[in-house]
């Protein structure tokens, strides 16, 4: 166990060095990314485009400008190109947001998902099974971004039942905080209550016709015992590993539409809004960030595949 | 054989299915008691129906999809017709099961101690101390070496045997009066079906309890039944003593079977004879005798259903479905000597692995 993490530790050292360079090479080589154009503003003399570039290194090699770059981001003196302010401080202060969105909306789609599925997987076949089914692809099929427009505009904008974006503090107001949250979470779960909920049903009937779970009933168990045990143990095993992984990149502020739709001024709002700009050191410091939860998840999600499924070594 | 009060009684017993082929028949019209202690095979091939009456006994066959019919009395509890509720206070703690496979019939995921006294709490609510210290006496009493450490252990750290036996201990652990093995040493290689079946043999001696054996392999039979069933396309076909069966078979089918079991005692052929044909399709099945179109000596009366009863004088127990007459079928059974209802063209190549599995006479 002990060498199992210290070498996914190593892994995602080696991970994260990748990513970095990647991203950076990325926004060297897009065209219009000289960051010196824009922060000069319109129609700038040579000599300050000069200067700028003189100023923040700009006319050094790459590799000069990456391990540079690499340093502020240890140091946290990593400063935004197009606002001048410190990316650190900035991911700091959104990050409670982004990880009141992604938990409340991980909880709240795995036991959504879960619950769905099971009942599916029950009814099979029956009218509630087909209905529900219908219900979960028509929930897939809704991105993100237009879901969320149409939460805004009934809900909160024309019906007024709640708030039209934005985000308060748990610290200042918890009741405020959750009414807050209610429609973001909703519009970033749907997508995943719909193809958790399916793989789910699929898992739960195909383990239904397992010889164990005919043991389990020879036993005399009760038929709840039987599917909470038996049936959905085993059949939540493989959600957990796509759970684990999504979970992850909504906590590095992979919900950039919900965030965006619902103004949340989250990390991935952050990020969106810097691409926007080509803005390399806040994307590559969000990226960097994202990496590390998606790498951290999938290293716990090994662990607790491991102690729900005993016939797995983690070596 | 006198059977005074049976343990259980089951009286035309009916399983069909629907299926998208229309209605399908599984189980038609099976009827037997099992008394106290007694030992009892029902021995078939694939598709004759012997696992679903034995299932359904268990009330395991039930689904949405199953339409049941006549009676199985089980000290004052019938099966067929009980609610899940009551059902459940039966299985497991009244009449318990042995499955074909050990390797998947355990939960890979839960320790075999939990698997077992999972089932002694449900029935006893016992301490879990007390439970699991009878989880090591079982697994100890089935002949699980090192039984307080491996009481711990996942299945998938044991071999089949060893599975079929922790199988036995969960089977046992609230001591019923009725154990149902179905295909128990299907799986397993052939010491350890020995094995096993001894241990089977040796558990009705110690606990008293009856089983009932279903199986297609006639060779595990011989060794360990009182009684045997034999059953073909969904009805009992003939039952007798294991001596009436062996020695005195009355139906067409079970000479095939009979047949068809390799003997050491015999000189070796070349091929291994089998029964001509295939079972019939369980949703298209012949008018009268099922094994009417599989039958070398059928004649003008078999398109008529031939009852399950006593033929010989003096033999009231031993039954079968064969409108032939006791000489006529002593005749056709002596003129092949034992081969009579064998197509060598259908016969499967005898390899070392079947003659090495064949019954140890």
């Amino acid at each position: 166990m002990a060498r199992f993490i210290v070498r996914r530790l190593l892994s995602m050292l080696v991970v994260l060095f990748l990513i970095s360079i990647l991203t950076f090479l990325i926004f060297n080589v897009i065209p219009g990314g000289d960051p010196a154009i824009r922060m000069a503003g319109r129609q700038p003399d040579p000599g300050q485009l000069e200067r700028i570039r003189e100023e923040w290194g700009f006319n050094e090699p790459v590799y000069v400008q990456y391990l540079k770059t690499m340093g502020q981001v240890f140091s946290g003196d990593l400063v935004s190109y197009s606002t001048q302010q410190n990316v650190i401080d900035e991911i700091g202060r959104r990050l409670g947001r982004t990880f009141a969105l992604a938990i409340g909306a991980a909880v709240m789609w795995m036991v959504f998902a879960t619950a769905l599925g099971l009942f599916t997987a029950i009814r099979a076949g029956r009218v509630s099974d087909r209905l529900l089914t219908v219900l979960a692809l028509v929930g897939v099929s809704m991105p993100v971004f237009w879901v969320g427009a149409l939460m805004n505009y009934y809900l909160g904008f024309k019906a007024g039942i709640f708030p039209n974006g934005g985000y308060v503090p748990i610290t200042d107001d918890p009741v405020d905080w959750f009414y807050h949250l209610i429609m973001p979470w909703t519009a970033l779960s749907l997508l995943f209550i719909g193809v958790y909920s399916r793989i789910l049903r699929s898992n739960v009937l195909d383990t239904m016709h397992e010889d164990y779970v005919r043991t389990a009933r020879a036993k005399g168990l009760s038929e709840r015992r039987v599917l909470i045990k038996h049936v959905l143990r085993n059949s939540l095993i493989p959600i957990i590993t796509l759970w684990g992984l999504d979970f992850g990149a909504v906590l590095g502020g992979g919900a950039i539409l919900t965030e965006t739709v619902f103004d949340l001024q989250g990390v991935g709002q952050y990020a969106a809004e810097s691409v926007d700009q080509l803005d390399v050191p806040p994307v590559l410091a969000v990226t960097l960030f994202a990496a590390f939860f998606i790498v951290l998840l999938n290293t716990a999600v090994d662990i607790i595949y491991a102690v729900l499924d005993p016939r797995i070594r983690l070596t | 054989m006198s059977v005074v009060e049976p343990l259980l009684s089951v009286r035309d017993l009916e399983v069909s299915f629907r299926t998208e082929e229309g209605v399908v028949p599984a189980v038609d019209g099976v009827s037997f008691d099992l008394a106290e202690g007694e030992i009892l095979a029902v021995v078939g091939e694939s598709g004759s129906g012997k696992s679903v009456t034995a299932m359904t006994l268990m009330g395991l066959t039930r689904e949405p999809n199953a339409r049941f019919g006549g009676t199985a009395h089980y000290k004052g509890v019938e099966l067929i017709a009980a609610s899940d509720d009551e059902l459940r206070r039966v299985r497991g703690a009244e009449i318990a099961m042995i499955f074909q496979d050990p390797m998947t019939s355990l939960n890979p995921v839960h320790r075999i101690g939990d698997q077992i006294i999972e089932q002694i709490q449900e029935h006893e609510g016992l301490p879990d101390q007390q439970a699991r210290e009878r989880v090591v006496e079982l697994l100890e009493r089935v002949g699980l070496p090192r039984p307080a450490e491996r009481v711990d252990n996942y299945p998938f750290e044991f071999s089949g045997g060893m599975r079929q036996r922790v199988m036995i201990a969960l089977a046992l652990s609230c001591n019923p009066s009725v154990l149902i093995a179905d295909e128990p040493t299907t799986a397993l290689d052939v010491t350890i079906q020995a094995q096993i079946l001894g241990r089977i043999r040796a558990l009705r001696d110690e606990i008293g309890a009856a089983v009932i054996l279903v199986t297609h392999d006639l060779g595990v039979v011989a060794d360990i039944a009182d009684r045997i069933l034999v059953m073909y396309s969904g009805r009992i076909v003939e039952q007798g003593t294991l001596d009436e069966i062996f020695y005195d078979p009355q139906h067409p089918y079970t000479w095939g079977l009979l047949g068809s079991i390799t003997r050491v005692d015999r000189p070796r052929l070349r091929r291994l004879p089998a029964i001509a044909g295939l079972p019939p399709s369980l949703a298209h099945r012949p008018e009268g005798c099922h094994f009417r179109p599989r039958c070398p000596h059928e004649f003008d009366k078999c398109p008529e259903v031939p009852p399950l009863e006593s033929r010989l004088e003096g033999r009231p127990h031993h039954r079968d479905r064969c409108w032939l007459s006791p000489e006529q079928k002593r005749q056709l059974r002596e003129v092949s000597a034992g081969q009579i209802g064998l197509d060598p063209k259908a016969g499967v190549e005898a390899n070392e692995r079947r003659s090495g599995a064949g019954r140890r006479a």
